[in-house]
């Protein structure tokens, strides 16, 4: 199925959470922030939450230093 | 006619002008404000106008520091920013120089909030000075902001940031700034807190280590309600220090796209 990822178009697998797409993304979840259709997700929901075709994402991954 | 010159009623006789009421009023003034603006002596006043009048040199009171920062900004941008409230989650590099930019421009409450106490090793970017060492970093920055403007109200909140009590401290706030200094403090930061206020902005930090180029540091809007600043790899590690130059950048990108958010210019 289709959805999107920081404005482009991506291709995933029907049944995969937000948790295996971080995966498959190589990103750290403590290091990311998700948006998921307008609402950021709490990190609690990565593992249960499936991911539906026409998904809009935008992943934040940070970076230490202040 | 009825006018209000420092805040005082006064009543002129009709075609008053500016240097009368200067005569009269305040002889040494040399900088004279009517309705916000800078005019000549000469100018002409009419019923409801507000004068403020000024000496250079003098610290001024509060209604003429308040006239000053309306010349400076326009009425209009000073009434804006006066009204806001803002909060910075972390006053190091980024939040300390965030807040002394955003005291600077009249903002009329700031939360600040950090654990953390001054110490030597942050004065080579953080806005804090070699006598403050040892103090609670929220208390030495409430202290220079208040040299800068005493009027702007300062709540400096010394405690240690969690999902259970930072959104209740920033729950007034129009935008919040992240300013913290670990990755997974700032990723907490900002899902506590939009799951408790998911309509307030925020605006946070990431990549400003080192001293690569300056224009790679960047203004992003992440989504609906965040935006983030920093060039979004340079992270502090051995070898790639934080500096004030680069840092500063970072934390005026961030001080500025607050000031937009207050102004409606971004969303």
């Amino acid at each position: 199925m289709l959805i999107q990822v920081n404005g482009k178009p991506k291709e995933v697998a029907s049944g995969t959470t937000i948790e295996a797409l971080l995966q498959q993304l190589q990103l750290n979840v403590h290091q990311v922030v998700v948006e998921r259709n307008t609402m950021i997700v709490n990190k609690q929901c990565y593992a249960d939450d499936l991911l539906v075709e026409g998904d809009i994402l935008e992943i934040v991954h940070f970076v230490g230093g202040g | 006619m009825q006018v209000k010159i420092n805040e005082q009623d006064i009543t002129l006789a009709d075609g008053a002008t500016l240097e009368q009421v200067r005569l009269e009023v305040k002889p040494d003034a040399d900088l004279l404000i009517i309705n916000g603006y800078p005019a000549e002596p000469g100018t002409r006043l009419y019923e409801g106008d507000r004068i403020v009048l000024i000496r250079r040199g003098e610290v001024p009171a509060e209604e003429e520091l308040d006239a000053l920062l309306s010349a400076r900004h326009t009425p209009g941008v000073h009434e804006k920013i006066k009204g806001a409230c803002v909060g910075i989650a972390g006053v190091g590099g980024l939040g300390s120089a965030i807040a002394v930019a955003l005291t600077r421009i009249g903002v009329g409450q700031l939360i600040i909030a950090d654990f953390d106490t001054v110490e030597a090793s942050n004065l080579n970017r953080q806005h804090y000075f070699i006598d403050q060492i040892g103090l609670p970093k929220v208390y030495a920055l409430r202290d220079t902001l208040a040299r800068i403007n005493p009027h702007v109200h300062i709540t400096a909140c010394h405690l240690k940031l969690t999902p259970d009590n930072l959104g209740e401290l920033f729950a007034s706030t129009q935008v919040l700034v992240e300013a913290f200094d670990r990755a997974d403090q700032k990723v907490m930061l900002i899902e506590a807190f939009t799951s408790r206020c998911p309509d307030t902005p925020i605006v946070a930090g990431s990549g400003m280590a080192g001293y690569g180029p300056s224009n790679s540091i960047r203004t992003e809007q992440c989504g609906k309600r965040l935006i983030v600043c920093g060039d979004g790899e340079t992270a502090a590690g051995p070898g790639v220090g934080l500096m004030a130059p680069r840092v500063g950048v970072a934390a005026h990108h961030q001080a500025n796209a607050v000031l937009r958010l207050l102004l409606g210019l971004e969303s």
